[in-house]
């Protein structure tokens, strides 16, 4: 490695100020940097500094998605042929599923870091700042929320809004309100809709399988139980989709968790964002309040659900809720994203909470928006600072009470 | 007595090269020197100049907005030059010393049969004065103040610092004189805390004070940490502070009438290569001090203090006012390939991003690398894992960054000096250096308030 050391500082003063490349120094450095950790020396207080940097930290988060990365690639080819007959079994064809799987959601991968990344070093050139290690995670996180059959552009445009508009205007990683990744899912959502969201965008191919295949549905779990709203849940239409939930049923709760069910690429499998957690948990980077309090949050509300029984969808398991759809992915990778959750300990058990709630009020209430889950925390979001305001206040009056106390 | 108090927050750095044995040199150099910028926030005004004889005890110079808070010679001998750099600031007074020391004689005392007044002016006449800090602000404490208590920590739990009991109970006398003498100078308690679970039975037959017994990890030994368990302080309110050292130089000045600034200094860390005590004078040269322990070719970092909150300083310099222990660790010299994935079996992390949580007791032997870079905040709940008090600390920082006065008197600008934020610096994910910041913001209260 003395070999490539050598060429990185051979090359250093050609990027420095006055080098011939001065305003290529962003990138440089961000290549220099991935490559090595920088000598920095210490310059002004503590001498030894903790090993932890924000690369280390970021990578820490992607390599805790790589399970959901693994398993929608699998999941992808599986609801794929799954939905024409093929391979029915777990165990079968899983090469072909993987090499499907691969061949529809890496791309997906590829055009999110390379869009992503691209936009960022245009900013650092303007912004002459060093390039930002916030994209590692959020381009990641973009294609595994979005459906399979979303169109590469689109996935490209929501990538430049995510990085522009929910992040870089207000200053680069850190100081972002939103979470980027939510922010691109979101601007799809509302600029696409028919594109995400519908029957026909989570299995690969839903187009083209509806015409050959008889009684293709594409739906996810989500929309066939917003179907049930509405209409009385002892009709043939409820209980059809009622059962569907059941032991046996395709949405059983064991398929449920581990994931064999179509949605977006990384978020069907509530096991692999376990792993997920508990790799973001152990590593001390995802915070255990957040998503403790969002599931507490989360059972909530479907219980209460559950007392009111209102319709089907109301009646589905309170632990059952929270295994479809987006919950599990969004609880752990979403809303524990240190920058636009809740920033104070206390704020966080709060944030949590209201993540969860809202996530399983707005999918049952609200059949336009099954996925409740993207809209809650973009919600929570920009009530996080509201939450920290009122914690800090409350450490105010403690000192400022403390002090009449004091005087008096 | 006191109370006990348990710290749960904050983490002891476990840093190889402790120190290997109690064995005490005695040491002495031709060449002296007091360093202004050892006292932060004093504008130094000369009392003497180049060619003149001065005895130990003898004003060097003076607080310019202080007048009666004098800075004096450590030894005696003849003041051969007042180093100054840009600005005409005034660097180093050096002063050529005596073969044999002639103290200035100040008249042994008993603090018990003195008033308060009489043992300030004690302190400020002799050039002792300057070891009693205050809070808030984190200077030399303003005599025309009336603290509502005086605090002290007997032990220092940062990364290899020395054992201060020894120090202690090798002058018994002259720290319990102290106490007394402290006792004096405040209407309020003086507040005295011992490591938890220590033998702190020496201090009891004095009176005037309240013992407490502290528990838990670094900063447990911060006397801010103490201050802010036993009784905060509140806007408009004042606590001095006085370390160990300190104490045993007032205490010394009550017992011979001399202002004797010798103590025990600690040589640490990886890159010393004798770890053990020497004995000298405040402002002994370190070419001399450290002969023998310290390989100046070596490249690597002098630190006057502890790696958490001393300062840089070099071969070619001289021993700090306050200062009791030299660490000397190893400068980063290369680039680290794939560091951001390499499993870092020798990298200290609070985090468990490094497999560093298998090895809990393992000493590591740390270079100076800030290990990445400086970017905004992103990461939160990581600073509070070491910050003990009822503080939010990155709020707080971040009060300081705008500048909002009113919103860090309301966050407990009060109650903090940089080293209470020394292990948040240490853990940052983003390399900020927070303690040079509480520092601005302390500067800038200073400003406001006068």
């Amino acid at each position: 490695m003395k070999f490539l050391q050598n060429i990185v500082e051979k090359l250093e003063p050609q990027f420095e100020k006055g080098g011939k490349f001065e305003k290529l120094w962003p990138l440089f450095d961000g290549f220099a940097t991935f490559a090595f950790v920088p000598k920095h020396p210490t310059s002004k207080g503590a001498h030894i500094r903790d090993g932890v940097d924000l690369k280390r930290t970021m990578i820490t988060v992607v390599i805790a998605m790589i399970p959901c990365l693994i398993f929608g690639i699998w999941n992808t080819g599986h609801q794929h042929f799954l939905a024409q007959g093929m391979y029915a079994g777990l165990g079968d064809g899983v090469l072909e599923k993987f090499f499907f799987g691969a061949w529809r959601v890496l791309p997906l991968v590829v055009v999110s870091y390379a869009v992503g990344l691209g936009v960022e070093f245009v900013f650092c050139i303007i912004k002459r700042h060093s390039i930002q290690e916030g994209f590692l995670v959020s381009g990641m996180l973009i294609p595994l929320c979005m459906p399979v059959d979303v169109p590469l552009w689109m996935v490209a445009v929501a990538t430049i809004f995510a990085v522009v508009i929910g992040k870089e205007v207000f200053g680069g990683t850190g100081m972002n309100i939103l979470n980027p990744a939510l922010t691109a899912r979101a601007f799809l959502f509302f600029a696409y809709p028919t594109k995400m969201s519908g029957n026909s965008v989570w299995i690969a191919d839903s187009e083209n399988l509806r015409a050959n295949v008889d009684g293709f549905s594409g739906a996810t779990a989500l929309g066939d139980l917003a179907s049930t709203v509405g209409i009385d849940k002892t009709s043939e239409t409820a209980t059809a989709v009622m059962s569907s939930f059941g032991n046996d049923g395709f949405y059983s709760m064991y398929n449920s968790f581990m994931g064999f069910i179509p949605g977006s690429i990384g978020e069907t499998s509530a096991l692999a964002c376990l792993i997920g957690a508990l790799i973001l948990i152990g590593s001390g980077i995802g915070s255990w309040k957040i998503m403790f309090s969002a599931v507490v949050g989360g059972l909530t509300m479907a219980g209460i659900f559950n007392l009111a029984g209102a319709n089907a969808f109301m009646d589905l398991n309170a632990l059952h809720q929270l295994l479809i759809g987006g919950f599990m992915f969004g609880v752990v990778f979403m809303a524990t994203d240190p920058v636009s959750a809740a920033h104070t300990e206390t704020g966080k058990w709060i944030y949590g909470f209201f993540v969860g709630f809202f996530g399983i009020m707005i999918r049952v209430f609200n059949p336009a928006y099954p996925e409740g889950m993207m809209m809650s925390i973009l919600f929570m979001n920009v009530m996080a600072p509201l939450i920290d305001h009122y914690v800090l206040q409350a450490n105010i009056k403690k000192r400022q009470k403390r002090m009449v106390i004091q005087t008096a | 007595m006191g109370s006990n108090i348990k710290i749960n927050k904050g983490v002891d750095v476990k840093l190889q090269g402790r120190l290997e044995s109690d064995e005490i040199n005695q040491l002495s150099s031709s060449t002296y020197a007091l360093l202004p910028s050892n006292f932060h926030g004093v504008t130094p005004k000369m009392e003497v100049k180049a060619g003149d004889e001065v005895l130990a005890g003898t004003p060097l110079f003076h607080d310019k907005f202080q007048e009666q808070v004098k800075f004096c010679a450590p030894v005696s001998g003849e003041v051969v030059e007042v180093v100054r750099g840009e600005k005409r600031k005034i660097l180093e007074v050096k002063i050529l010393a005596d073969k044999e020391l002639r103290f200035k004689d100040f008249g042994a005392s008993d603090p018990s049969n003195m008033d308060g007044e009489a043992v300030k002016n004690h302190l400020l006449a002799s050039g002792a004065w300057p070891f009693v800090m205050q809070r808030p602000y984190d200077v030399i404490a303003n005599p025309s103040h009336d603290p509502k208590a005086i605090f002290i920590s007997t032990f220092s739990s940062a990364p290899l610092a020395p054992d201060l009991d020894f120090q202690i109970k090798a002058e018994l006398e002259h720290f319990k004189v102290a106490l007394t003498a402290m006792a004096k100078l405040t209407k309020g308690k003086v507040h005295v805390s011992v490591r938890g679970g220590s033998d702190s039975s020496y201090l009891s037959g004095i009176s005037g004070i309240e013992v407490h017994e502290v528990y838990g990890s670094h900063p447990a030994g911060n006397v801010g940490t103490q201050i802010h368990k036993i009784d905060p302080i509140n806007k408009g309110e004042f606590v001095w502070t006085v370390d160990v050292p300190g104490l045993l130089t007032i205490g010394r000045l009550f017992k011979t009438g001399h202002f004797d600034t010798s103590r025990l200094v600690a040589t640490t860390g990886a890159a010393m290569s004798k770890r053990s005590y020497f004995k000298a004078y405040a402002g002994i040269e370190l070419s001399k001090a450290l002969e023998g322990r310290f390989d100046a070719k070596s490249g690597a970092r002098l630190i006057g203090g502890n790696v958490l909150t001393g300062a840089t300083t070099s071969h070619d310099s001289f021993l700090g006012f306050y200062d009791y222990q030299l660490t000397a660790i190893p400068e980063v010299e290369d680039r680290e390939f794939f560091g951001w994935i390499a499993p870092g079996l020798n990298k200290f992390s609070m985090s468990n991003t490094f497999f560093g949580w298998m090895t809990p007791n393992k000493e590591y032997n740390l270079n100076t690398s800030l290990n990445g870079e400086e970017r905004a905040f992103v990461m939160s709940g990581q600073y509070e894992k070491v910050f003990p008090m009822d503080i939010y600390p990155v709020q707080l920082l971040k009060a300081i960054l705008v500048e909002d006065i009113e919103l860090m008197e309301n966050l407990g600008i009060y109650e903090v000096a940089p080293e209470d934020f020394a292990l948040c610096e240490v853990v940052c994910t983003s390399k900020i250096n927070s303690q040079a910041i509480v520092r601005s913001g302390l500067d800038l209260m200073i400003q406001e308030m006068s």
